[in-house]
């Protein structure tokens, strides 16, 4: 088990390490880096003053080799926009983030599994019917307007909850709902597919005939069983959701990762970019790993 | 009629499918006294499991419906119980074991907790539970009980799982034991162990054991008395040694006779000795890693002749066939055919020798591909090699071969799926002598079908010997099909050819111990013969048990 960390680990440094190098390059690739760190409108003598600042009139592997040590010393250089360490910045937006995919993912994966087993427990009837079309339509829906018209019905017909912003924990449920819609659509799909065929194999048989009740049957014998596939999905989507949940934390004005890529792309403000993108990377490779472990957790068959 | 356990009268099931209505079982009755063990006896789709899951509440509805009749337990219909109390019977009072028991274990909990399982749903409290699982495991002869309690299914050979299925089934000492195809997939000496478990824990506990069997053999060695049962029906029934000895129902009488290793035994084939071999093999080993699955195999084949390779799993005979094939490469040794050595074959000649030697596998339905009609898998040989046949001569050479293997021309614009099992292996036989090959390697070709229908293509391959003088590797575990087919057996054990000669030595006069632990473990038909022989088996067994390295 240790050995497969340790692999794991060293095999998420080589991503990390790709990812930085193409980062720099992507930068330098479309031409002059100026036009791409300043505003179009920056005069010749704020150009000028910019690449003396930052060593662009340096070899680009002088450069390259500046920016690696940069890095190794987690100092992303300071935000162009807010004139603070890009990493503050980033770290400071991460949490809200991170925060919001966790709980929206424990949420997820508990209803999506509980109504998936039911669901596939009595295949084809009413409940599963409901369910799926539920889902389907769930799943379907496009978050920028069910983010939109969650708003226009919850905070500004009936004013029970904020529009925008965070503070109290009201703030948080209509950007919880709107990016639970998605996922749990998706992921009770596979929870329902996976269980079927894991409810019609022979060792359920076995618990039929021991006389084991039907409850135990479908949550011990049958989801461990089930969830491995499920497993794959949710680390899929939690994934989606640490990059950031643009659209949706744009709407509501929610501070997170997303929000502030999508300010700094507009703001050109390339530092806090390249932290974010950083972190996130980061984050993800943890969140593989846990994916990984978890699987190990729970099928004694897979050995690393 | 105090012995009374289980009494099943007039019982009716079916299945509503998108065909219509499938009877599954007809009018079946039978009883099951203490002490007793009834075997239910038929082949595939013959109505034998559906039964035995209707006794277990294990029949899903829909698409199944008991439409008649009543089973019986202690007095009480089975069928008029509520839900919950219906659910009580099951494991406290019937157990059940099943055929494939890896299929059947949980994959991702521990044995020893799947076996306490078993009683803590009937209300065991949890420690006495655990410490009756464990008294179980050594009961059903788990060695090193304690350490195993907390293992995996996985890790389990075939027969030690189906000991832990059977300890799981005893937890609560039912009164019966219902086991449905219980050493199907097990080597013949595993076989015989299982069955002498069962019945030591049945003279123990004096339950009544109900076995769901399509083998003879097994009903010979284990039964009381009989149910055989055809198309949803019970044609006959009575003692296991009327039904052998005077069958009244003609379906009961053709499977009788189509039981293999009843004919009298071939005496040596009339290969002159100058003859030269077809296949000569040479210090073959292959090694995966550190496990030496094969160890200097030698042996030669001769034109037109069949040799049969017999052994237990994990013995190398399938590693044999693969690498023969140059499906898996050797790790050294030399495969001699038409002067040239297999082994050291390049791509190409490989390509065009792969045409000369032809492989048919265990399991047709994964060897045929679903989504290419009959047509296209046996013309695809022709595609693959167009120097056999123009493309104009396909049409008529497809119904040639379906012919030629007992099908009609008009199944090549069918489907796999729309075939029995053992039309399927014909199909597999016909795509194989597409090629016009000069030899085939039979992996355990015969061994999933039905008895009737194996002694059909048994006769098949023999027909093809004769005519097209084809000789063939009879890759096998049950040695009474390879006793009426072969000419001359090799045993394997371990990796290892242990023993060769022609069929009429090895089945008369064996000389190593493992041979005759196979032929003594080897079911009979016949319920007197194989009285017999079981004396003579338990000291064998207890031999190669008392001492492995002698067997080898």
């Amino acid at each position: 088990m240790k050995a497969f960390i340790g692999k794991r680990a060293i095999s998420s440094v080589i991503s990390l390490v790709g990812l930085i190098i193409m980062v720099f390059f992507l930068s330098r690739l479309t031409g002059d880096p100026t036009a791409l760190y300043l505003p179009l409108d920056a005069s010749i003598e704020s150009r000028e003053l910019f690449r003396e600042l930052h060593g662009l009139n340096d070899s680009i592997w002088l450069q390259f080799w500046n920016y690696v040590q940069d890095i190794a010393r987690l100092d992303f250089g300071d935000s162009i926009r807010r004139s603070r360490p890009a990493l503050e910045v980033v770290l400071e937006a991460f949490p809200w983030t991170l925060l919001l995919a966790f709980i929206t993912m424990i949420l997820v994966t508990f209803f999506a599994v509980l109504i998936g087993s039911l669901a596939a427990f009595r295949a084809g009837g009413v409940f599963d019917r409901f369910t799926s079309t539920f889902s389907l339509i769930g799943s379907s829906a496009p978050d920028f307007w069910v983010a939109i018209v969650a708003i226009v019905i919850f905070a500004v017909q009936l004013r029970w909850l904020p529009t925008s912003g965070t503070g109290t924990i009201w703030h948080w449920i209509l950007p919880i709902t709107v990016l639970f819609i998605r996922p749990f659509g998706l992921i009770l799909q596979v929870v329902r597919g996976s269980m079927i065929s894991v409810l019609s194999s022979a060792y359920i048989k076995t618990a039929r005939a021991k006389g084991v009740k039907t409850r135990p049957i479908i949550f011990v014998h049958a989801l461990r069983n089930a969830m491995l596939p499920v497993i794959t999905v949710i680390g899929d989507q939690a994934a989606a959701m640490l990059n950031g949940a643009v659209v949706v934390e744009t709407i509501f004005g929610f501070p997170g990762i997303g929000k502030l890529m999508i300010d700094s792309i507009l703001q050109r403000d390339f530092t806090v970019i390249l932290a974010a993108i950083m972190v996130t990377a980061l984050a993800i490779f943890i969140m593989n790993l846990l994916i990984d472990l978890a699987y190990t957790l729970l099928d004694p068959r897979i050995r690393y | 009629m105090t012995n009374r356990l289980l009494e099943v009268n007039n019982l009716s099931v079916e299945f509503h499918t998108v065909q219509g209505r499938v009877h599954a079982v007809r009018d079946v009755s039978f009883h099951l006294d203490r002490g007793e063990t009834l075997a239910i006896l038929g082949e595939s789709g013959s109505g034998k499991s559906v039964s035995a899951s209707a006794i277990m509440n294990l029949i899903d509805t829909p698409p199944g419906y008991i439409t008649e009749g009543s089973i019986k337990y202690d007095g009480q219909n089975l069928l008029d119980l509520p839900r919950d109390e219906r659910r009580q019977i099951n494991g406290r009072k019937i157990a059940m074991i099943f055929q494939d028991p890896l299929a059947h274990l949980n994959p991702v909990y521990k044995v020893g907790w799947q076996i306490s399982e078993a009683m803590r749903v009937h209300g065991v409290p949890n420690a006495k539970a655990d410490a009756r699982a464990l008294d179980l495991m050594h009961r059903v002869g788990i060695p090193d009980a304690e350490a195993k309690m907390n293992a995996y299914p996985h890790q389990f050979s075939g027969g030690q799982r189906q000991r832990i299925m059977i300890a799981m089934a005893l937890g609560m000492k039912p009164d019966i034991l219902i086991a449905d195809e219980p050493t199907t997939a097990l080597d013949v000496t595993v076989q015989a162990q299982i069955l002498s478990l069962l019945e030591e824990l049945q003279e123990e506990t004096g339950m009544g054991l109900l076995l769901i069997t399509h083998d003879l053999g097994v009903v010979a060695e284990t039964a009381d008395r009989v149910v055989v049962m055809n198309k949803g029906e019970i044609v006959e029934t009575g003692t296991a040694a009327s039904v052998y000895k005077d069958p009244q129902n003609d379906y009961t009488k053709r499977l009788i006779a189509a039981a293999p290793g009843k004919a009298p035994l071939k005496s040596v084939p009339d290969i002159t000795p100058e003859d030269e071999p077809l296949l000569q093999v040479q210090h073959l080993s292959k090694r995966y890693g550190a496990v030496e699955a094969l160890t200097d195999a030698s042996f030669h084949v001769m034109p037109g002749e069949v040799v049969a390779v017999v052994g237990e799993s994990g013995s190398g005979k399938s590693t044999l066939a693969k690498t023969l094939l140059r499906l898996q490469e050797p790790s050294g040794g030399t495969a001699m055919y038409k002067g040239r050595d297999l082994f050291s074959l390049t791509e190409r000649e490989l390509y065009d020798m792969r045409r000369d030697i032809q492989m048919v596998f265990q399991d047709p339905t994964q060897s045929l591909n679903p989504r290419m009609t009959i047509y296209q898998i046996i013309s695809e040989a022709w595609a693959i090699h167009p120097e056999i046949l123009p493309k104009d001569a396909w049409r008529a050479r497809v119904s040639e071969l379906l012919t030629k293997v007992g099908l009609l021309p008009e199944h090549a614009h069918r489907y796999p799926h729309q075939f029995s099992g053992g039309q399927r292996q014909r199909i597999a036989i016909a795509r194989a002598l597409a090629l016009e090959p000069k030899m085939i390697v039979c992996d355990e070709a015969v061994s999933a079908l039905d008895v009737s229908i194996q002694a059909q293509v048994i006769a098949l391959l023999n027909d093809l010997r004769d005519t097209m003088n084809i000789s063939f590797m009879f890759i096998a575990h049950d040695l009474p099909v390879v006793r009426d087919f072969a000419d001359r057996v090799i045993v394997m054990q371990a990796g290892r050819i242990v023993e060769t000669g022609d069929t009429e030595t090895i089945f008369a006069h064996p000389v190593q111990t493992y041979t005759k632990a196979l032929l003594a473990a080897s079911l009979e038909p016949d319920p007197e013969v194989q009285a017999l022989r079981r004396a003579e088996r338990k000291t064998l067994l207890m031999d190669i048990q008392a001492d492995p390295d002698a067997a080898r």
